[in-house]
């Protein structure tokens, strides 16, 4: 399966990263021979395998159902971008 | 003694022989002076250093210190710092100020460590050469012309340039130990869970292991000492009872004329022994191996017959789960922010353009290629079936062998500019790496000589989960022979 152009645009605009159409050529040229290896694997015989998502058989802890966490909206805030009255700025997304 | 380890230092600030503020100033010149060519650093927080230094010696002085109060550290910049920059070699992170600290930098804070400052790495700790910094790559102190290896470059030259005795570092494919052998220095990675990863700025999840670098297996176990531990912040940490990983260099240290060795089997996967590894690398493995038998080991051929799948693997799994990490960087929270843009869509869109560099931004694409619709079963799922093969591979070879032995890197440090256009040729830098992580199994490089260019040789001992004491003990019983650890690039000769 080889990776085009147009998918390359199509997981852009996934992601959420604005892309020229000369940088998705660029893109689609340098991925080519990296599909081309991750292809490879595609080879091995799975069958009744399971998959592995972790590197430990792990199952996730459960904590007490309590408030740990103190109020420190304005220590994070002072790494954003755009704030005003304690609350993060975006764009009118709502006419 | 500027040069010294991290142990020896520990002996001489112990006694009093010196003082951490002495110590510390010292290395803060260096890394001024020697930071214009590597550039190592990212950040020097020369005020913070000697505040913290000076507190260590009072610490000494009261009889409270631990084996590392006192000595300098450096902190590879995924490392969250509290009041510190933390930019992840990244413009997207390039004011970011760490609101709180990393668990691995809390406890080296707790044992009166002192941090100098924050080392350069390639951007999200995606690359193996450094190159991929947006500050500029890392130079090789043992070749200015060379790349330190990446992503941990700047911490693995730090060390190799005796700016530092010892730093921190993320491996999530390779990223310590690869720059470790490329640099000369030794680089620990962990089995995945012992060392939480609570304040790393995250790559991929399943896969990120904080390690350390030191000159030394010894410095390594005295680090690894202080940095392992359950933390219940991080729900893949490990909770087991707290070991002390230079136990058995000690216990052999008090026989030092009997085979330290007797009784290790060392496992050689003859997949790791093929062509594509420059013939001096091999060379040097060999000679390795022979020292390791003359102390008593034993070996034994193994086979891992799916491990030639890791690197495919590892390009489904480790993009997929970055491009979920990384969709957190949208300019609203934290980070960069487009300076112009139409609508919320059109903010998202600019400001991940702007922010993430080219490397990073083809790593985004495959994972969102791999996970999206009508793709995952064939990508996704797939590679996690073949990592469980991979997984068994290990698994069998463990019932034969205590540890595994063979090269780092198939090549030693290779020039600036050389692999940048090609990815997938600066993939196949981690092709002996990449199987640890996959595992979540512990690993060491060390250095094992140099080739015909004088460039750093690095010898890599795998060990199963939570054998982190055994690959240290047999990497240190073969540096108690071997002098390759004790070699200065001429340049950063005191």
């Amino acid at each position: 399966m080889a990776l085009s152009v147009d998918d390359v645009q199509r997981a852009a605009h996934l992601a959420r990263i604005e892309i020229t159409p000369a940088e998705a050529i660029d893109v689609q040229n340098k991925l080519e021979g990296v599909f081309r290896m991750i292809e490879r694997m595609r080879a091995v015989d799975t069958t009744g395998i399971v998959p592995m998502s972790h590197a430990q058989d792990v199952s996730l802890p459960l904590r007490e159902d309590r408030v740990t966490e103190s109020d420190q909206h304005a220590l994070h805030q002072r790494n954003a971008p755009a704030v005003e009255d304690g609350l993060y700025l975006v764009p009118k997304v709502i006419e | 003694m500027i040069t010294s380890s991290v142990a020896e230092l520990s002996r001489a600030l112990l006694a009093r022989r010196l003082s951490s503020v002495e110590l510390t100033g010292s290395l803060l010149d260096r890394i001024e002076t020697a930071n214009r060519t590597l550039n190592a650093f990212l950040t020097v927080d020369r005020e913070g250093a000697m505040a913290q230094a000076k507190a260590a010696d009072a610490r000494i002085a009261a009889g409270t210190a631990s084996p590392l109060t006192g000595i300098p550290l450096a902190h590879k910049d995924v490392i969250m710092t509290e009041g510190l920059r933390t930019t992840c070699g990244s413009r997207m992170l390039e004011n970011f100020v760490a609101p709180y600290s990393a668990f691995v930098a809390e406890r080296l804070a707790r044992a009166g460590m002192v941090l100098v400052g924050k080392t350069n790495m390639d951007e999200f700790a995606m690359g193996s050469s450094n190159e991929n910094s947006y500050f500029g790559p890392v130079r090789n102190p043992w070749n200015t012309t060379c790349v330190a290896g990446g992503s941990s470059g700047g911490s693995a030259a730090a060390v190799a340039a005796r700016l530092v005795p010892a730093a921190t570092g993320t491996d999530t494919g390779g990223s310590i130990r690869q720059p470790a052998a490329l640099s000369g220095v030794c680089g620990l990675k962990p089995t995945y869970g012992v060392c939480s990863r609570y304040g790393l700025v995250a790559f991929a999840s399943s896969l990120d292991t904080p390690g350390a670098f030191g000159q030394t297996a010894e410095d390594c176990a005295l680090l690894l000492n202080a940095m392992a531990g359950h933390d219940s912040r991080d729900s893949t940490s490990v909770n087991r009872p707290a070991e002390d990983y230079t136990r058995l260099l000690r216990e052999y240290a008090a026989n030092a004329a009997a085979k330290p060795l007797a009784g290790v089997r060392i496992g050689l996967p003859r997949e790791y022994f093929g062509a594509g590894t420059e013939p001096g690398i091999a060379r040097a493995i060999e000679a390795a191996i022979a020292g390791f038998r003359s102390l008593g080991a034993t070996t034994v051929e193994v086979s891992l017959p799916n491990v030639d799948y890791s690197l495919p693997v590892y390009y489904v799994i480790s993009p997929a789960e970055a491009s979920s990490n990384l969709a957190r960087f949208d300019g609203v929270r934290y980070g960069h922010r487009a300076a112009k843009y139409d609508d919320l869509m059109d903010m998202y869109k600019k400001t991940r353009a702007e922010g993430f560099g080219a490397e990073v931004k083809r790593r985004i694409l495959v994972g969102t290629y791999v996970l999206s619709h009508g793709y995952y079963d064939a990508y996704y799922l797939k590679a996690q079936q073949v990592r469980r093969l991979i997984a068994d591979d290990f698994r069998k070879a463990y019932q034969r062998c205590d540890v595994i032995v063979g090269p780092t890197s198939p090549t030693t440090a290779f020039c600036i500019g050389d692999n940048i256009d090609d990815p997938l040729k600066m993939y196949l830098n981690d092709i002996f790496t990449i199987a640890s992580n996959l595992t979540g199994t512990p690993a060491i490089s060390i250095p094992c000589g140099f080739d015909g260019k004088g460039l750093p040789i690095g010898l890599q001992i795998q060990g199963n989960a939570f054998a982190e004491a055994q690959i240290l003990n047999v990497a240190h019983r073969y540096q108690q022979t071997t002098d390759w650890h004790r070699r200065v690039p001429a340049g950063f000769a005191p």
